[in-house]
């Protein structure tokens, strides 16, 4: 099982060692001489170790405490009576006999809490309970508290609802007509449009007239949900002096702790967010929910904590899942493959309420030439509202599903231009240290080597067009963030805080406002902060997530940790550092900048023989400069992007890279696809933990997986027809296939010891990859997730030459 | 709370010590150790059987807490991921999730744990295939299992090994 | 967290307790042995039975015992696990051991019984769903409703039979033993199924399912199950097909049965595609000739995963397969 998995591409800036290419040097296009932050030439003592993570001790012994493990005395359970209707107005509620049973303690509903939020503050379309009207099947309506979580649910049946109700909108189809019901009746619009984008880069009808060849496509991709085995749960509690306290499983404590401060109009200062460890996240806990807000609400209202933990079914309602959306894709190719133009549109289906959706809908289009140079781009996304559970963001937000457009239609320009699909690629994809047509900065990028690795790994280019009827490969690429550069709600302050203390025992503590949803961000910032004071990654104590006593950091969303906190605990360990290498330095008889810091030693770089210890070094610092605490912050540099209305979303500091090669067999008789082998590498930067970042390239592979066979946001009628774990059709061990995980290492000038991301990213080439496998096995193509065994044999039956082997498309259309 | 039968007193045997309890009929084991036990180590995805985040032994097999009566466990021998560890010594397999990096958000960890500890006490040299049969009622959702087999495989190859010692 | 609503708790101790308590509590009372599936379905609200009657403790209902004589004799309480790892049920009866190994998960074979997987509440995606669900999309028959909600025309309930077992048994021709107040009786496993996925057992509430007979494997016996299914573990089937065929010395076939399950409420034999095979020696014309037959005669409806569409077609596919690997090894791989 073991193979080397790291390959080095990169060029280091300070050592000037080469790497395998030197693809990030040479195509350097607006570098620095001097990186952002100043690299160690001795190497690295902890980061890039495959260290065990910190954290992982107390989960293998049932130690850690997550969100539902949390019980106070005089504890109350809450349950939430949620919509029947699919749209409806409501003309009546009545809980006098709900509050009349034994055990309850209190009921709460709307008009409680009138204020309307959104995470973005665009769109401020949501109120904790509905008031006037329900959009989707499961939307809070009221709450009970009670002695007991059987109690409250039957006070949930006493609940008398009287609903008038209204025709539902549940298509992409249905929400754009004219006519039809308005959900949001404040909208000026006459359909149920949510937002609408159009953006032009170049001049993309000329683009298609310069043309050899233009391809046009539509594409579905089906909506489909986190489903993080950790249920939704919060427990909230309110001090005599009314400051109220929120335990929850929130990878946005600091979000939930602006919003519940409006929400519940209690001063920010008087309200603490504490985010335990998180059972999954993957974006499905990214903003503030009725659940969390009734809690802090109830627990204000009747002076006792309150617990609120979601059932399976509600978590499926409370949603917040991969869109759904339709695709059209036109591309104007040269014989040789070059992009001149693309024009994508995308209509988003949002469900019932904003959530993170103008952003959603901005990223559809905004990331599709990160990866490769098009003479010219245009964009036009539109979301929908329909009365189903909201949609938000999930791992690859809004980037998964043009990419899987994107990446197929790429595979059917290379086949009908004859081209080999992994030489094509690399021929068109984007320089390290560029610029996109839509005006993103690139800076380092292992596109080129990542493909290469999986080519030879798979031996794709042989075997692709070449395997027997049934047996298919497939290749795909993409490109993700590493964290936003703007946030989603304009100020100028910095997207992360970090302060690191040292005490006199030679204790390091790391404080900063993220949350650990089994992503590592807690290992990450201890093993920045370790690699610059040299200590162990174990003696780093990491206290996150908690708004009263760490900075405030974004959130775990947008794969952003690892950069922008990394970046912030490498700003504030440093500052400490200044202090005990003067300090040590004072003792050694040497310069300050003559310290080394690594094995718990603080060291003469020109004769580590000579040094002291961490800890001599760290009394000495305390008593000549009194407590050792150093604060760091992240700010994104301002040059990510162009400047024009919409520019917001899409820049980033910096983008990982990855690509991958599905095989697959296909049964030709049920349809049945098997996935055999995935084949991931991916530019992560550099990786501080290979272990962790292996692991998000698996788990990433995994979840692609499901995403490209298994699992859909499904409707009957108009509600959730399987919300639950066993008709959801989550991967087993058993259903998923051998993964290779290969880490291709650049080293990222602004990222912290070079770092990138590894979270998201590798999802997006997954489900492409393995549609294009699916394409090559059959040599037909299936235009829409999940590939089901009823649509590939749907695919054959249709295609006239589907029953036949046929291995490149039909001729191109000609303009 | 209507219509509540009245709670049975028993005593359970959790991770080799005997607790005197009492419990409505209705309670499940997940339940029962979770609230009345304090032993938040078991967790919970579903409670309707469809996750196995659950699972723990009961007189050595594995059982899935949330559809099982606390009263159907009186008189054996139950075990949860905090009966692992023997004292200040983590199990074989808790070592090898940790040092595999096998937990992520660790939510799925302790039942996993469980179904693998159930495996190598009936087959100390499973193959892959068969760690793969003997996890395929835990569901995962971060790891894609890679780590996760890799972990028990080392697990069991040291078990082995200490057992040869 | 989804919970169990209030009962009391009545563990049996033998057989004779468990008809006694049945019979005290009569419509209030339920048996329960693994509860895997009646506990998901009591925390949906799907029933609230006041009394639950134990039989997890009649530990004389756990064994699988065979003699050429008699043939082989299941106990209800013997857990599917046990019938999966059988030697003698992997040895003679292999498509028995086959269907078992395909329930579920490891942990829900070893909780769930044979015996309470042939007493499976009826299923459909209609039904198997929390109160406020049910209540948003509107009851059905099965529900104490006037109406089915996958078939608006039908005046019974359509939900479907999804135990991996039954087919499989009744393609061995077994038999089910109940006990009751009145002693024991005995039913072909073809008559222990009604038509109607309200009342799917013909089983007296008061009475148990003791003791499942097989006959004894006869010389040339081969058998095959294979389930359709989503993802390959958890899941129950879509559709499930069993064959059992004979095969004299002369490699020519005397005996055959075929049947499907997880379309309605009961399993249904597929008697013409048996026909079609006896007196020939397997061949593939054969085959395909009862795997239209059973094509035919398999009506499943919208209310399992996948489509209706899909799973009529996969009937002709999967009867087929099964009928090359009894036509083969005898066992599939």
């Amino acid at each position: 099982m073991p193979e080397i998995r790291r390959v080095s591409t990169a060029t280091n800036p300070d050592t000037g060692a080469a790497g395998t290419t030197a693809a990030a040097a040479v195509s350097s296009v607006a570098r620095p001489a001097a990186p952002v932050h100043a690299r160690k030439p001795e190497g690295f003592s902890v980061a890039g170790k495959a260290l065990p993570r910190a954290d992982s001790y107390a989960k293998v012994t049932g130690a850690a405490i997550y969100a539902d493990d949390i019980a106070l005395p005089r504890m109350l359970f809450g349950k939430l009576l949620r919509s029947t209707q699919a749209h409806a107005r409501i003309l009546r509620v009545d809980c006098s006999r709900a509050q009349a049973l034994p055990g309850v303690v209190a009921v709460a509903t709307g008009e409680e809490l009138p204020v309307r939020y959104g995470i973005l503050p665009s769109s401020p379309d949501e109120t904790v309970f509905a008031i006037e009207k329900v959009r989707y099947v499961g939307e809070p309506i009221a709450a009970v508290v009670a002695d007991d979580e059987l109690t409250a649910e039957e006070a949930l049946n006493l609940i008398e609802v009287v609903y008038e109700p209204l025709p539902a909108v549940m298509t992409i189809d249905e929400a754009l007509r004219d006519a039809s019901p308005k959900i949001h009746e404040e909208s000026r619009r006459s359909d149920n449009v949510h937002k609408e984008v159009h953006l032009e880069f170049g001049d993309v009808e000329a683009g298609f007239a310069q043309a050899d060849a233009v391809f046009e496509d539509e594409f579905f991709y089906e909506g489909n949900t986190h489903a993080a085995i950790e249920q939704h749960a919060v427990v909230a509690d309110c001090s005599a002096d009314g400051k109220i306290t929120i335990w929850s499983s929130s990878q946005t404590p600091h979000y939930l702790h602006r919003i519940a401060s409006a929400v519940l109009q209690v001063p920010a200062s008087r309200l603490r967010v504490v985010a335990p460890p998180i059972g999954g996240g993957f974006g499905g806990k990214t903003e503030p929910f009725p659940h969390e807000l009734a809690a802090a609400h109830l627990a204000r209202k009747t002076g006792r904590p309150v617990k609120f933990a979601l059932t399976r079914q509600e978590v499926f309602y409370t949603h917040r899942g991969r869109h759904p959306v339709k695709m059209k894709i036109k591309t104007g190719v040269k014989r040789d493959g070059s992009i001149l133009a693309c024009r994508l549109q995308t209509w988003l289906d949002g469900g019932a309420y904003g959530s993170y959706g103008v952003a959603t809908t901005y990223y559809t289009g905004a990331l599709a030439p990160v990866t490769y140079k098009m003479g010219a781009y245009a964009f036009d996304g539109c979301r929908v509202y329909t009365n189903k559970p909201p949609c938000g963001p999930k791992r690859g937000h809004g980037t998964t599903q043009p990419r899987y457009a994107l990446e197929c239609q790429l595979d059917k320009i290379a086949g009908a231009l004859g081209l080999d699909a992994a030489a094509y690629r690399k021929r068109i994809a984007i320089d390290p240290y560029s610029e996109t047509i839509n005006h993103l900065r690139v800076t380092s990028c292992g596109l080129r080597e990542c493909i290469d690795e999986v080519e030879r790994r798979t031996g794709y280019s042989g075997r692709h067009g070449a395997l027997p009827r049934g047996k298919g490969i497939g290749l795909a690429v993409s490109a993700y963030l590493c964290g936003a550069g703007l946030p989603i709600y304009w100020n100028p302050m910095p997207h992360s805080g970090a302060i690191v203390k040292v005490d006199r025992g030679g204790g390091v503590t790391v404080y900063c406002g993220t949350s650990e949803c089994g992503q590592g961000s807690e290992h990450m910032l201890a093993v920045v902060v370790a690699e610059t004071l040299g200590v162990d990654v174990m003696d780093v104590r990491v206290c996150a997530g908690d708004t009263d006593l760490t900075p405030v950091d974004l959130g775990s969303y947008s794969s952003r940790v690892t950069f922008m906190a990394g970046n912030a605990a490498h700003e504030a360990a440093e500052s400490v550092r200044l202090r005990l290498a003067q300090a040590a330095g004072a003792l050694l008889g040497i310069a300050p900048e003559r310290c080394g810091f690594a094995a718990r030693r603080v060291f003469d770089v020109g004769d580590p023989d000579r040094a002291v210890t961490f800890l001599e070094a760290a009394q000495a610092a305390e008593a000549r400069f009194g407590t050792l605490v150093g604060s760091g912050s992240y700010t994104p540099p301002a040059n990510l992007h162009g400047d024009f209305k919409g520019s917001g979303v899409g820049p980033s500091p910096a983008y990982s890279y990855t690509a991958c090669v599905a095989e697959v067999g296909v049964d030709l008789e049920t349809g049945e696809v098997r996935v055999e082998r995935l084949t991931l590498a991916h530019d992560c930067g550099r990786a501080l933990n290979p272990d962790i970042v292996e692991g998000q390239i698996e788990g990433s592979a995994y979840m692609g997986l499901g995403e490209a066979l298994l699992e859909e946001s499904a409707f009957r009628r108009d509600e959730h027809k399987i919300p639950n774990l066993l008709d959801y059709k989550t991967p087993t061990i058993l259903d998923t296939p051998h993964i290779d995980a290969i880490i291709v290492e650049t080293d990222d000038r602004e990222g912290p010891f070079g770092a990138k991301e590894a979270g998201e990213g590798p999802l997006n080439p997954v489900i492409p990859a393995i549609a294009n496998a699916v394409a090559d096995a059959i040599g037909v193509r299936v235009y829409a997730t999940p590939i089901l065994p009823e649509s590939v044999l749907r695919a054959l039956d249709a295609s006239p030459s589907g029953r036949l082997r046929l291995k490149s498309a039909p001729s191109p259309v000609p303009v | 709370m209507s219509v509540a039968p009245p709670k049975m007193l028993a005593t359970l045997r959790v991770n080799g010590a005997e607790i005197a309890c009492a419990f409505n009929p209705n309670r499940t084991l997940l339940e029962v150790l979770r609230e009345d036990l304090a032993l938040t180590g078991t967790k919970h995805g579903c409670e309707m059987g469809h996750c196995g985040a659950c699972t723990v032994l009961v007189d050595g097999e594995t059982v899935l807490s949330c559809l099982t009566l606390a009263v159907e466990c009186v008189d054996r021998e139950i075990v949860t991921v905090e009966g692992m560890a023997g004292a200040g010594e983590l199990h074989p397999l808790q070592r090898a999730f940790v040092e595999c990096g096998a937990a992520q958000c660790g939510y799925c960890t302790p039942g996993m744990l469980l179904s693998a500890a159930a495996l190598l006490e009936s087959n100390g040299a499973p193959r892959k295939s068969e760690i793969e049969a003997a996890l395929a009622g835990n569901l995962c959702r971060c790891t894609g299992y890679v780590k996760i087999v890799e972990a028990v495989a080392l697990a069991a190859e040291r078990m082995r090994e200490a057992a040869h010692a | 967290m989804q919970r169990l609503p209030p009962f009391s708790y009545e563990p049996a101790r033998s057989v004779a307790e468990a008809v006694a308590l049945l019979s005290k509590y009569g419509a209030d009372a339920m048996p329960v042995s693994g509860g895997t599936d009646l506990y998901a379905n009591m925390k949906q609200r799907l029933f609230a039975p006041k009394v639950l009657v134990g039989l997890r403790p009649i530990r004389a209902l756990r064994f699988i015992a065979y003699d050429d004589a008699r043939g082989l004799e299941i106990g209800a309480l013997a857990t599917v696990r046990d019938l999966a790892e059988s030697e003698i049920v992997v040895a003679r009866y292999p498509a028995l051991a086959r269907a078992a190994s395909s329930i579920s998960t490891p942990q829900l074979r070893a909780m769930g019984t044979v015996g309470g997987n042939l007493c499976l509440d009826t299923r459909c995606n209609y039904y198997n769903q929390n109160l406020d669900w049910r209540a948003a999309l509107g009851f059905c028959l099965k529900n104490g409703a006037d109406i089915c909600r996958v078939a608006t025309g039908s005046r019974t309930c359509l939900a479907v039979n999804a135990s991996d077992l039954a087919p499989v048994l009744q393609a061995f021709g077994a038999t089910v033993h109940l006990a009751g107040a009145g002693g024991e009786r005995t039913l072909d496993i073809a008559q222990f199924f009604t038509d109607d996925g309200r009342n799917a057992l013909a089983r007296d509430a008061r009475e148990i399912l003791v003791k499942i007979a097989l006959p004894p494997a006869q010389p040339g016996t081969r058998s095959a199950y294979r389930k359709l299914r989503q993802r390959a573990s958890f899941d129950f089937p879509l559709l499930g097909v069993a064959s059992v065929v004979r095969l004299d010395a002369g490699g020519v076939c005397r005996d055959a049965r075929v049947v499907l399950n997880a379309l309605g409420p009961r399993p249904v034999e597929a008697l013409e595609a048996a026909q079609c095979l006896i007196g020939t020696r397997l061949e593939p014309e054969a085959l395909a000739v009862a795997a239209d037959a059973a094509y035919k005669v398999g009506k499943p409806m919208e209310n399992a995963g996948t489509t209706l569409a899909y799973r009529k077609r996969m009937l002709r596919v999967f009867t087929r397969r099964t009928l090359e690997d009894v036509a083969g090894a005898g066992a599939p791989a």
